[in-house]
């Protein structure tokens, strides 16, 4: 049985169609969910991907863990499910309680679209499996707020349980530590900041998001089988 | 000041004049009622009437085998093959972002997004040219700072990346910024729609986001009138965006159209309901009854002028048969947007305003629930309109033909020639390093990633070529195809000569396009200009359209849509005139990226074209040492075609390594560019006939491209340009790490990177 990998749309997500034409140009397959039914329509894995879910009124992702959709990928997570978060996906992450900490406004109070350099720093999560330590990747950033942070201790495990994915090499937004991504404990969970998608073709100036992207269909597919 | 202006008889406060009136009048044969007089106000504005310039906008060539809709509709639509077709348009929110920067920016995105989706396109690309004063007065920075901010957090929001624009910094900007948006969408060609209100008995649904008294009489008071200081004041006439109830409202509307549940979309821009619902009923030659009591309102006390008139943001109307009201409301249930409806098409030919009557008489749907504080409207089955006019007299405004007359400045103006005086000053031998590196810091010239980098320019993974690029590229997925923009003016060619500078406007978009490898195949343009009651103002419209017309018939590029924004002034003073283009190109097979604007190490540099010493108009003469009179670049447009034709043959075939067309800053300027986007050096002789060094350096000619060649290549590509008549020179080649032209300048490649990229942060990291 061929994975299916789930892509959640709340109303302001925007970064859906990418993402889904990344993955699919991999060969995986993708499931639209939306986020007003409570079920992960029993995909192998998530992808809560980019945009602005709900306008980010209030505060990013602090409405959007409301929808009944988030019930159920919580479920999904807690039974050892891949999930992925990027960009408003990671914050919507952190707000439902799914990874430590917060993403606050950017140090420069200016929203960055740019190129970001990522060093990978841990193979043992959903998101990385495929890649090396210490590889460089070159992936675009997109965001307001994606300055991390959280309290000493939640860092000090961070650290401690090698739960920092991917440091930027260049800190452009001020995070605590050059974090650009997390992980839960069992690394089943991921939040990052920059948009693997959008270095998935050489004709669009960079294709190192693949290994991310193929990290997660892998993440996808042993876990289809385990199922089976 | 508020004393006076009410003494003024009701039609004046409106901005209409006693002669509108008398049209009026005629036209009902009574006196009208406070809501017609209204709804003839805005309707008949410059801004909605086009009633100075439309003498003239008929001068422009629209046709060409596959335009799919021209001028006049919500925007220009080509067909580019596999089914597959490209909606643009082009629009200007100037008035709006000198009042509140932010939000004034922020709604001219948002406007022409929905003129793009009301075509049935999805908008996947913006593009804004924009223009202020120096950035030496505090005001233009905040001002600046406001408009890309607002350009950042809606459009990024909105799920819409910007892929480019311009900056331009000019002080006859300083009172009057010029922002102008550019929306392109894409959708396969069977989907798309036009705004007609066709079928007596289909009913008008009102979609997305309640009235409010925000922007009554923008298009009127704001957009159609000179500004004043202390215009503070009109703030209330300036809108307030929601790009989250945008970005909804798209979502519905297309999949509105995919389930063609709709048979005409139109959205609510200036002139709010008042515009959009006569003119869907107009263009079908069909009627229309609105039922003011219908429509969702924001606040209590609102009375119908204000309901019918209100620019509030954010609000579609859609046309659609009863059997699909049910679906439709539960579609919009589906996004969580509004749905009302708010109006019936008829026979009659007559736009009727009710209050009250659609209960009564069993319209489908249902009045909406008051404002807190409002009473329900009384059902009235014999209710009596409270407007009553024939549809088409709305739309169909006053005519002017404006006086026209040459400045009697022109001829001193044109006279100035900075020539001499700079030939003087740097006579052959002069080193021109010091020049060079001020022309890399002009606000216009430098490096713009401290705006573009505000912007989500990547969304839909399309971004082949992005900002900073001489065109912007979007591949066109499913497809080999891909798209060229770019968006170009020259106000200071305009003013000097405005039938050439029109020309050099449309030649320079055009040039960027072909620098990617694309031919051109549709123009938009806005043109932004000062008072029309001032004759020398319409003489430079009315050269400006003539020019553009020459050069787009030259090219063969259509003109699909335009706009034009009168009353940029402050005072009396009115800006340069400013015409932008706006030029689709089609690549037919994009296979890699187009060669960059740089130039790579050991490779040939070569010049194609004429460095002519055309300095009058230049970065260089009126910037960087004041002297702003003169004459523009000579406009050869058969050397134009030749050389865009030969430059997007060479990128196609893969011929060249790097390509950059000549303009701010002339040669000097496009060698130090490709320089810093290369990371090396370069030495290069700049020995032009009849030409100074500093001549050769700085001048503007026109269609002049510099491409940095494979040696191997190099006699092909030179003797290509030889069989097309255009002339090509190897002036260097490129390597080390220093920028060096002999006998005129020589800086370090970083200095030359620093000077260029520190130039604008520098300027925008100040304290106010």
């Amino acid at each position: 049985m061929t994975a299916r990998i789930g892509v959640v749309v709340f109303p302001g997500t925007n970064c859906e169609l990418d993402v889904e034409y990344a993955i699919q140009q991999l060969g995986g397959h993708t499931e639209r969910l939306w986020h007003g039914d409570d079920t992960t329509k029993g995909v192998d894995a998530v992808v809560v991907p980019g945009g602005f879910a709900h306008g980010d009124y209030l505060r990013t992702g602090a409405i959007a863990r409301f929808s009944p959709v988030m019930h159920a990928v919580g479920e999904h997570a807690a039974a050892g499910g891949p999930v992925v978060g990027i960009c408003n996906g990671f914050q919507v992450l952190c707000e439902a309680d799914l990874l430590p900490g917060a993403l606050q406004k950017n140090a420069g109070l200016k929203f960055l679209c740019e190129p970001a350099a990522l060093r990978v720093e841990t193979t043992s999560t959903a998101l990385t499996n495929l890649a090396e330590v210490g590889a460089v990747l070159n992936v675009p950033i997109n965001h307001f707020e994606g300055n991390y942070v959280c309290d000493e201790r939640t860092l000090a495990e961070l650290q401690a349980d090698e739960r920092i994915v991917v440091r930027y090499v260049d800190n452009p937004n001020g995070s605590l530590d050059d974090i650009a991504g997390i992980c839960n404990a069992q690394g089943n969970v991921v939040g990052l900041m920059p948009h693997p998608e959008r270095a998935s073709d050489p004709l669009l100036g960079s294709s190192d998001g693949i290994v991310l992207l193929k990290s997660l269909i892998a993440a996808a597919t042993a876990r289809s089988t385990l199922l089976v | 000041m508020a004393e006076a202006s009410n003494a003024q008889p009701l039609h004046r406060q409106l901005g209409m004049t006693d002669a509108e009136l008398a049209a009026v009048v005629d036209e009902l044969g009574r006196e009208p009622t406070h809501l017609e007089l209204a709804m003839y106000s805005v309707m008949w504005s410059e801004h909605c009437s086009y009633k100075s310039s439309r003498a003239f906008l008929s001068r422009f060539p629209t046709q060409a085998p596959w335009v799919l809709v021209g001028p006049g509709e919500g925007a220009g639509v080509v067909d580019i093959g596999d089914g597959m077709a490209i909606a643009v348009r082009i629009e200007s929110h100037n008035h709006p972002s000198a009042v509140e920067p932010y939000q004034g920016a922020a709604t001219g995105v948002g406007g022409i997004i929905r003129d793009i989706f009301s075509m049935g396109a999805r908008p996947i690309a913006l593009m804004d040219p924009l223009r202020f004063g120096t950035l030496d007065d505090a005001r233009t920075r905040y001002l600046f700072e406001g408009v890309v901010s607002g350009i950042s957090g809606y459009g990024n929001s909105v799920g819409v990346p910007t892929v480019g624009g311009e900056a331009v910094f000019d002080d006859t900007y300083r009172g009057n910024p010029l922002v102008n948006v550019f929306c392109l969408g894409i959708l396969p060609t069977e989907r798309l729609v036009l705004a007609r209100a066709d079928g007596p008995g289909n009913l008008a649904v009102l979609l997305g986001s309640a009235t409010g008294r925000d922007g009554i009489g923008g298009a009127s008071v704001l957009a159609s009138q000179s500004f004043e200081a202390g215009d503070e004041a009109k703030r209330p006439s300036v809108q307030v965006g929601d790009p989250f109830e945008e970005k909804r409202l798209i979502e519905a509307c297309l999949e509105l159209l995919d389930a063609k549940l709709a048979v005409g979309v139109q959205d609510l821009g200036a002139a709010g309901l008042s515009c959009a619902a006569s003119e869907t009923a107009a263009k079908a030659g069909a009627g229309m009854d609105v039922d003011v009591a219908r429509v969702s309102k924001r606040e209590p006390g609102m009375n119908a002028v204000e309901a019918l008139t209100s620019e509030s943001q954010e609000r579609m109307l859609a046309i659609i048969e009863p059997a699909n009201l049910d679906a439709v409301l539960e579609l919009a249930k589906r996004w969580e947007i509004r749905a009302t409806v708010v109006g019936r098409v008829t026979d009659t030919a007559r736009f009727r305003i009710y209050d009250g009557l659609f209960d009564a008489i069993g319209v489908p749907g249902e009045n909406p629930r008051p404002p807190i504080g409002d009473e329900p409207t009384p059902l009235n089955s014999d209710a009596l309109p409270i407007a009553d006019v024939p549809v088409e007299s709305l739309g169909d405004g006053p005519l002017y033909h404006r006086p026209v007359a040459r400045p009697a400045t022109q001829d001193a103006l044109q006279a100035a020639d900075p020539g001499p005086q700079l030939r003087d000053k740097f006579p052959a031998g002069a080193d021109l390093s010091a020049e060079l590196l001020a022309l890399l810091a002009t606000p216009t010239i430098a490096d713009k990633t401290w705006v573009s980098r505000q912007y989500d320019h990547q969304l839909f993974l399309n971004t082949v070529a992005g900002p900073g690029a001489d065109a912007a590229v979007l591949r066109v997925k499913g497809t080999k195809k891909a798209l060229a923009l770019s968006t170009d003016g020259k106000a200071r060619f305009c003013r000097l000569e405005p039938r050439t500078g029109g020309r050099l406007v449309v030649l320079e978009a055009a040039r960027n396009v072909a620098c990617s490898g694309a031919r051109p195949i549709a123009l938009v343009n806005c043109l932004n200009f000062g008072n029309p009651e001032h004759p020398e103002v319409m003489w430079q419209f009315s050269e400006v359209v003539e020019g553009m017309s020459e050069a787009c018939e030259a090219l063969g590029i259509p003109v699909i849509g335009g706009n034009v924004s009168f009353y940029n002034a402050s005072g009396d003073d009115d800006i340069h005139p400013t015409p932008v283009a706006g030029v689709l190109g089609l690549i037919d097979e994009l296979n890699e990226r187009p060669p960059a604007a740089a130039v790579r190490a050991r490779d040939d540099i070569v010049v194609l074209g004429a460095i002519r010493p055309e300095l009058g108009g230049s970065e260089w003469a009126a910037v960087v040492h004041g002297l702003d009179g003169g004459m523009p670049p000579v406009a050869d447009l058969e050397r134009a075609r030749a050389v865009h034709d030969l430059v997007a043959t060479f990128v196609r075939e893969g011929a060249v390594t790097g390509v950059h067309d000549v303009s701010d800053g002339g040669l000097g300027v496009a060698l130090a560019e490709m320089a810093i986007a290369g990371e090396v050096g370069m030495k290069v002789e700049l020995n032009f006939d009849g030409c100074t060094p500093a001549e050769a350096c700085f001048a503007e000619p026109a269609s002049v491209v510099v491409l940095s060649v494979d040696p191997q290549e190099t006699a092909a590509v030179c003797g290509q340009a030889a069989a097309a008549g255009v002339p090509a020179r190897v002036i260097g080649v490129a390597g080390g790490d220093r920028l060096i032209a002999k006998g005129a300048f020589d800086v370090s490649v970083a200095d030359a990177t620093h000077a260029w990229r520190d130039a604008l942060p520098a300027l925008m990291n100040r304290p106010h």
